[in-house]
């Protein structure tokens, strides 16, 4: 349990830091800093048993039905990153507190670090590789926003974007391989996985996982030829960039490629691309190195070439070159933060990081020089330092190869060329900043920085030196216990000390060394030649790549997706006829054994009436009033259809509906133009055509299909249970006020967000009011005719108690909620009609949504009364009374259900037609109430 | 019977594709309507063509299949909610663009017809 407050508190120190804006800046430090120190606590605790080779699980259930655990893992490589996370996130958080300008969000910086640094121990501590990938895909977007920090300057976002792009990709790649080696295996676990080496070693897609987590960790450890990246990335403020490019963001590939050693590593395939993609990387790292003028480009090519000799190591086939990796995983981690940490002490004092003009330091900050010395000197793997002791490592685990096969001489050598580089660009760091000369042009007259802002780095500079001088005692016990995780029972003992005697790795320190020095010295020829080479832009080429990706996708899309409706209905139906015709073609016959029913006279005119009436909408379609009483007969020979076979409640919805949708069309046309120009080309009529019949043929086709097969239907059910279980008799309403009362209930939210979207749609609506039809005809001026008036009145108690009959009777007879609600709303409608919106409001103000929300509400109450007495959700409950004089009564829960189903449609259709009907009034005096 | 039926169900969806492939916007109102209808009634047909077997309990021995009317009856509902939303898009359409062509383009051709 202890293990999951690791990143939980980290987690919740991002919620505290976040709220710290009214603090003042010694608080939000403070107070920022609490949660990684309770959780460097927990790291402690812990660390003891780690140390005497334990390995500390903790799992809980997360998703169950995925069989998703969260899974945490505590071991040594775990424990080894978690210091390198905490402690130096805790001396970056310090550290920012005064680095940071006054114009700069603290809290805003702190929140993401501290989310970066959850997604850092997230990674770390995953024992489930899906978690492990959701938490590598947390770094990508907390390095974004920590990237773009500055977002005022286009540097900034086009750094964090670059970076996003490339390390996203590359975590689309891990996924894939995590899902890869998951499926091989048959788990997620890390511990299965770890334990399946050759299993997963003899599998046939071994190569193509073993690829894909490669370019995972590549893309994020900034490897050739993803490198490019990175010194984008230093577009961020100097305490970001000391944290992600020292000890987390760039580890992290690092890291995968430890975690996964176990797995995948041994076999030639892992040597050849590790080792080759790391020595490509360390050359190319400190050769550019060398070359930047800007500190910080300085520093971030120099990390890509660490991070290179890091990945050739873990490449290269011996167990002591892994525990090197990991021995120089520390050193990096701290001579580079510390590095940068300087470097934004420089850019924090002078105003620019521009080596051309810094020059002279040591005159004004004698004490920072003095320690970024040091911390160069460790880079260079000067004696003493804990950069020589790796450094050593490194060479003699270089001599010890044989992966190159006759070839493997060439790795020392090219090793030893790398580490001369190293020594130039670090005698250029000391050189160039503390001496050469006099400053040229400061912005700023330079002097030494807060006392405090120094701090980090001192405790940084004095681990180099301790590890350096005493290092047995300092990391062997991190070290064994990292080793042992990653290698298991071949970890093999070693012994780290400052002196082996004169070898040949020591001579190969000293030609780099000395080499490194003359290539300083005569860099002013290497300068000149750089110069000459053509320019390499990797943000231009980038975005060039990205630019034409665009551009290719685009046009695949304007080509496809050209605007026009019409295209695409005619592109869905083609989909349609092709999925529902093809079947039509395997089947043997159409027709199926089910008897026939014969063709009376009423039937026949009947289906007459509504075939010529669909024809005649659409022969007339260009005048649309015909049209419109063209397709109400065939509304009205539907509902008639509905009467025919059986279905009286379909009948009299139908019926209603049809009226009120009648209505409404006649309305729109007020506002659309009464007539459709003749657009169309002949050819485009046919097409038209052709895919109409097409499509109606392929449905009548197997509508006919249907209705001549036997029926097995679930409704027999429905039609025991209706009396017995739902108190009614019409099973239809049965259906949908119990049986399924649960859908009812969605409909008529539809219903009601439909009507709401339709009042907002019509709200502010830029009037404009035809005086006349289209052909120049004014429209009526007798808005509200007298006879038409008198009548509707007293037809309204009339229709209002229709309604009434037609709800109470609906459990048992044809009727209920639906149909009620629409007699109702039309009863209303002519009120509207007859008198005019303004005249309803004064005389009947109610608020329609008022109305739909309480309709759902009651529905969903009596839905959730059932849970009341222990029953499902919408479980209906009737009983029988006798009342005198009245008799047998039945009361149910159903229709209250019903009546919420009522007040919905009454309120929706009101509302759809009052929102539309009060925009043909002459502009209201006062805003009607809808 | 069945055949009539089917073919009724054919011609609605004829009609109602070939509205709603029509540039402007009330005709595929109206498109939609029509096929709103043939859709109905294809569902219903679900439940075979039964007469006068209505599924109220105690008129009778044998009854119609109550379910799919269950489900077309609040398909009719819910239809015409679709058919008021599209219709009042249309009205909004015409407002703002100045036409009624579907694809919702600013048109200036017809910008003068109702002054």
């Amino acid at each position: 349990m202890t293990l999951l407050w690791i990143p939980l508190l980290s987690l919740i120190g991002s919620v505290i830091s976040s709220c710290t804006g009214k603090l003042t800046r010694n608080q939000s430090t403070s107070l920022t800093m609490l949660t990684p120190l309770c959780a460097l606590a927990i790291a402690i605790y812990h660390t003891p048993a780690v140390l005497a080779g334990e390995t500390i699980r903790f799992t809980t259930q997360w998703i169950p039905a995925l069989g998703m655990e969260l899974a945490f893992r505590l071991d040594g490589l775990s424990l080894l990153f978690i210091f390198m996370i905490l402690g130096i996130g805790l001396l970056v958080i310090f550290y920012t507190r005064y680095y940071l300008s006054n114009n700069d969000s603290m809290p805003k910086l702190y929140c993401y670090l501290m989310l970066f640094m959850t997604a850092m121990l997230g990674i770390v501590m995953s024992n489930n590789v899906i978690q492990l990938w959701l938490f590598w895909e947390l770094t990508s977007i907390s390095s974004f926003l920590l990237i773009s920090f500055w977002w005022h300057k286009s540097e900034a976002r086009k750094g964090a974007r670059m970076a996003l792009a490339v390390t996203g990709a590359g975590g689309l790649a891990l996924l894939g391989g995590l899902l890869l080696l998951g499926d091989i295996v048959g788990s997620y676990d890390l511990d299965v996985i770890l334990a399946s080496k050759t299993l997963i070693q003899s599998h046939d897609l071994y190569e193509v996982a073993l690829v894909l987590v490669l370019l995972g960790a590549f893309t994020k450890s900034a490897q050739f030829p993803f490198h490019f990246w990175l010194p984008h990335a230093m577009a961020a403020p100097t305490p970001v960039s000391a944290y992600l490019h020292s000890a987390t963001m760039v580890k992290a590939g690092i890291f995968l490629l430890a975690r996964f050693y176990p797995a995948l590593a041994g076999t030639d395939i892992w040597f050849i691309l590790v080792a080759m993609t790391g020595l490509t990387t360390l050359l190319v790292g400190a050769y550019i190195a060398l070359f930047k003028h800007d500190l910080k480009g300085l520093l971030a090519y120099s990390t890509i070439s660490h991070l290179g000799l890091i990945t050739l190591l873990l490449g290269l086939d011996t167990e002591l070159a892994t525990v090197a990796a990991i021995f120089h995983i520390i050193n990096h981690a701290t001579f580079k933060a510390s590095l940068f940490m300087a470097t934004g002490i420089l850019d924090h004092e002078t105003g620019t990081r521009d080596m051309r003009k810094l020059n002279g330091m040591w005159r004004f900050m004698p004490y920072t020089a003095t320690l970024a010395m040091v911390a160069a000197a460790a880079m260079a793997g000067v004696p003493l330092l804990n950069g020589f002791l790796s450094k050593e490592m490194f060479f003699a685990e270089t001599l010890h190869q044989q992966i190159l096969g006759s070839m493997s001489w060439l790795i020392p050598v090219l090793a030893t060329l790398a580490a001369a580089f190293s020594v130039a660009y670090s005698a250029r760091f000391i050189h160039d900043v503390f001496f050469n000369g006099d400053p040229i042009n400061l912005p700023k007259t330079p002097h030494e920085p807060p006392r405090y802002m120094r701090v980090p780095i001192e405790i940084l500079v004095v681990l180099c030196l301790l590890v350096g001088m005493f290092p047995s005692f300092v990391v062997d016990g991190i070290l064994s216990a990292a080793s042992l995780a990653v290698l298991g029972e071949a970890a093999p003992q070693f012994k780290l000390s400052i002196w082996h005697g004169f070898n040949l790795p020591l001579l190969m320190s000293a030609m780099a060394v000395v080499g490194g020095v003359f290539i300083y010295i005569q860099r002013k020829h290497l300068f000149k030649f750089q110069a000459s080479l053509p320019p390499l832009n990797a943000k231009k080429t980038f975005e060039r790549f990205l630019y034409v990706i665009i551009k290719w996708s685009q046009a695949k899309i304007s080509s496809t997706e050209n605007g026009s409706l019409q295209r695409y209905i005619v592109v869905m139906l083609g989909v349609v006829l092709l999925c529902a015709g093809w079947p039509l073609f395997e089947m043997n016959a159409l027709a199926g054994s089910a008897p026939r029913t014969p063709i009376d006279f009423h039937n026949a005119i009947g289906a007459g009436l509504m075939i010529i009436g669909a024809i005649s909408t659409v022969i007339w379609h260009r005048s649309r009033v015909v049209s419109l009483l063209m397709i109400s007969i065939v509304g009205l020979m539907v509902s008639v259809a509905f009467t025919r076979f059986s279905a009286p409640d379909l009948a009299l919805t139908q019926l209603t509906v049809e009226v009120v949708t009648v209505i409404l069309l006649m309305l729109a046309l007020f506002f659309l133009p009464q007539r459709t120009p003749k657009e169309s080309s002949s050819l485009r009529i046919l097409r038209d055509l052709g895919i109409a019949s097409a499509v109606g043929v392929v449905i009548a086709s197997i509508c006919y299909a249907l209705l001549t097969r036997p029926l097995e239907s679930i409704s027999d059910f429905f039609i025991a249970n209706a009396k017995t279980g739902g108190g009614g008799t019409n099973v239809v309403n049965v259906i949908l006020v119990d049986f399924r009362g649960f859908d009812t209930l969605g409909e008529i939210t539809v219903l009601g967000i439909a009507a709401l979207g339709i009042y907002k749609v019509l709200t502010n609506l830029p009037l404009f009011m035809p005086a006349s039809d289209s052909e120049g005809r004014p429209w009526a001026r007798e808005r509200h005719p007298l006879l038409l008036a008198s009548i509707s009145q007293s037809l309204l108690p009339l229709a209002l108690l229709v309604s009434a009959y037609i709800f109470l009777r609906g459990h048992n007879l044809p009727g209920g909620g639906f149909i009620a609600g629409l007699v109702t709303a039309i009863a209303f409608i002519l009120q509207y009609m007859a008198h005019g919106s303004i005249w309803i409001s004064e005389r009947f103000d109610v608020n329609y949504r008022k109305i739909i929300a309480s309709g759902i509400a009651i529905a969903m109450l009596t839905g959730l009364g059932s849970w009341a007495f222990g029953r499902p959700f919408l479980t209906t409950w009737f009983e029988y009374f006798d009342v005198p004089f009245i008799g047998k009564v039945e009361l149910a829960s159903a229709i209250v259900f019903d009546l919420g189903v009522y007040m919905t449609v009454v309120g929706a259709t009101l509302m759809i037609l009052a929102s539309l009907g009060k925009l043909t009034a002459d502009t209201p005096k006062k805003e009607v109430n809808i | 019977m069945e055949l009539l039926y089917a073919s009724c169900v054919g011609v609605l969806v004829t009609c109602g594709v070939y509205l709603i492939l029509r540039a402007r916007t009330f005709p595929v109102v109206l498109g939609l309507t029509m096929l709103s209808y043939a859709v109905n009634l294809f569902l219903f047909s679900a439940g075979r063509l039964t007469i006068n077997k209505a599924a109220v309990l105690g008129t009778g021995t044998d009854y119609a299949d109550p379910l799919p009317q269950a489900l077309v009856l609040t398909a009719i509902v819910i239809g015409f909610a679709m058919t008021a939303f599209v219709v009042i898009l249309a009205i909004r359409g015409r407002a703002d663009l100045g036409n009624d062509h579907v694809d919702g383009h600013l048109g200036k051709a017809e910008h003068k017809e109702h002054k």
